[in-house]
């Protein structure tokens, strides 16, 4: 009953902070203390968020096919490279530090380069949604190998398992709930990074929508198409968590069977 | 009688440290055969070596006369810890010994069914009945102990080896196992050399006994235990019992 009652206040005490903030912005907009053409109230956001709403899908529906694209083969490749290097320690050596380097340099400064190289198609921006999702996940993996049960490793030797086996049935389910970790920064972090290579040139995107409505001031319009890039990944980060939960059953199962 | 595993003046030192000194055992055939000795003696180093997993400095692991020292893969080895993957159902835990054993292209269809098959026809016979498809974690310490028994046995049926396989159960859990396992040993008739520091489970489950003492360890006496298994309860309340274990308490002194 307590635990009950604590899930509730867990979930309503967020969503009236949320509401009370609202409301202030609404008033201050209400009363003049902020003029509308510079901050618009949140009643003429959801406005502008209706009245755009087919056209701002078309544009979100080319943002999230980059997102898609760059983050399958950025995990597909995070997670390649991880298994490569885990299996081969030269190779682990080596390039284990560049890994974490490379991580530090701001995407926001590479994706002009990669629009100059590869033009104003889909690609750079592809390109630049692989580079951001390829790093949480290999060093997301990387840790959760080096993390493995050594004993678990042990009896799968006295077994007289080979190292791909001892790979496959310890340390890669061992590392999952780290794989999903490196999964949901790579989402989080993916939408933003098709929206700023859209803002360097295209033709479709929310970010080729942010630039053209930025260059007809309407503020409105922005905070709209922001809300939106909000909402799809908190969309897509809850998707990770439930993919998450369904294909690690063994993680929300305790001895009285239920969570 | 051919010795089923004979292990040969062994000895394994860890730089200039000297953890066994010319240690030689043997197992004969549906044995049990208990190694006694307190924490640090190393038992478990001599295990790992029995297993495969290091490379004595001296002597030699023989199983049914074969050489095996440093192979690993022949004996059946169920650590200290059950080991049973949170992450696999249990019936797959104990099936995994099975799966890796089948490691041809061709055997691939259909490996994982056939592996589930046999391993849940032992469900029964271990007193694990209904947990196949629940995971570890659901499972009681005495549950997964004997489901680890049965990886281990699944694995080889020829020699066993158990490093403290009950010393992590509290007592009553531990003697209802012990009692589980007398039984499920007449019907397996399981080679089994098992290590423990506990006197009264060595003297209770055992065909003979190793005392193994000192630093550098050193097999300090060996103790036949002549009585017949399936031995009761009341065997440990017994003056021979007793007589037994005074014996046993004057070598670890």
């Amino acid at each position: 009953m307590k635990k009950r009652f604590q899930n509730i206040t867990n979930w309503i005490a967020p969503c009236i902070a949320v509401v009370l903030l609202l409301a202030v912005w609404q008033i201050m907009c209400l009363t003049g203390a902020l003029p509308s053409y510079m901050l618009p109230s949140p009643v003429q956001v959801v406005q502008a968020l209706m009245g755009d709403f087919p056209l701002l899908m078309e544009h979100a529906k080319a943002t999230l096919q980059e997102a898609f694209l760059g983050l399958f083969i950025g995990i597909a490749g995070g997670f390649l490279l991880a298994a490569m290097m885990e299996q081969c320690s030269i190779l682990y050596k080596a390039l284990y530090p560049i890994l974490v380097i490379t991580q530090t340099i701001p995407t926001v400064a590479i994706a002009p380069l990669l629009v100059l190289w590869m033009g104003y198609g889909i690609a750079p921006k592809v390109t630049l949604v692989v580079l951001i999702s390829f790093f949480p996940v290999a060093v997301g993996m990387l840790d959760g190998f080096r993390e493995a049960d050594e004993d678990g490793i042990r009896l799968l030797r006295a077994m007289g398992a080979s190292g791909w086996q001892i790979f496959w049935h310890v340390k890669v389910p061992g590392s999952l709930s780290h794989f999903f970790g490196g999964v949901r920064l790579a989402v989080s972090y993916s939408m933003v990074g098709a929206v700023i290579s859209e803002w360097l040139g295209g033709f479709s995107g929310l970010g080729v929508y942010m630039t053209r409505v930025k260059k007809s001031y309407a503020y409105d319009k922005m905070f709209a198409v922001i809300f939106l890039i909000t909402a799809l990944s908190l969309l897509l980060m809850k998707c990770v968590s439930l993919i998450q939960y369904f294909s690690m059953p063994w993680a929300h199962k305790n001895i009285e069977g239920k969570r | 009688m051919e010795k089923k595993l004979e292990v040969s003046y062994i000895s394994k030192s860890f730089e200039d440290h000297m953890v066994l000194e010319d240690i030689s055992i043997y197992l004969n055939e549906g044995e049990i055969v208990c190694l006694l000795g307190a924490s640090g003696a190393g038992k478990t180093t001599l295990f790992h070596i029995i297993a495969g997993l290091l490379c004595p400095q001296n002597g030699t692991v023989k199983l049914s006369g074969e050489d095996i020292t440093n192979a690993p893969g022949k004996i059946s080895y169920m650590l200290q810890k059950d080991m049973l993957f949170p992450y696999k159902t249990v019936l797959d835990n104990v099936a995994l010994p099975l799966m890796l054993q089948e490691t041809g292209w061709h055997q691939w269809i259909g490996k994982k069914k056939r592996a589930r098959a046999k391993a849940a026809s032992y469900f029964g016979e271990f007193g694990i009945a209904g947990y196949e498809t629940k995971y570890p974690a659901q499972m009681s310490g005495g549950m997964r102990q004997r489901a680890a028994l049965l990886r281990t046995y699944l694995f080889s049926d020829e020699v066993a080896l158990l490093d403290e396989p009950f010393s992590a159960l509290d007592t009553i859990t531990k003697s209802a196992m012990h009692q589980w396992y007398l039984q499920v040993m007449e019907q397996i008739r399981l080679s089994t050399l098992f290590v423990t520091h506990d006197i009264d489970e060595a003297i209770l489950l055992s065909d003979r006994i190793y005392i193994l003492a000192g630093n550098p360890g050193k097999i300090v006496k060996e103790i036949i235990i002549d009585k017949e298994r399936p031995r009761s309860e009341e065997f440990l309340l017994s003056q021979e019992f007793l007589s037994y274990k005074r014996k046993i308490l004057q070598y670890l002194k």
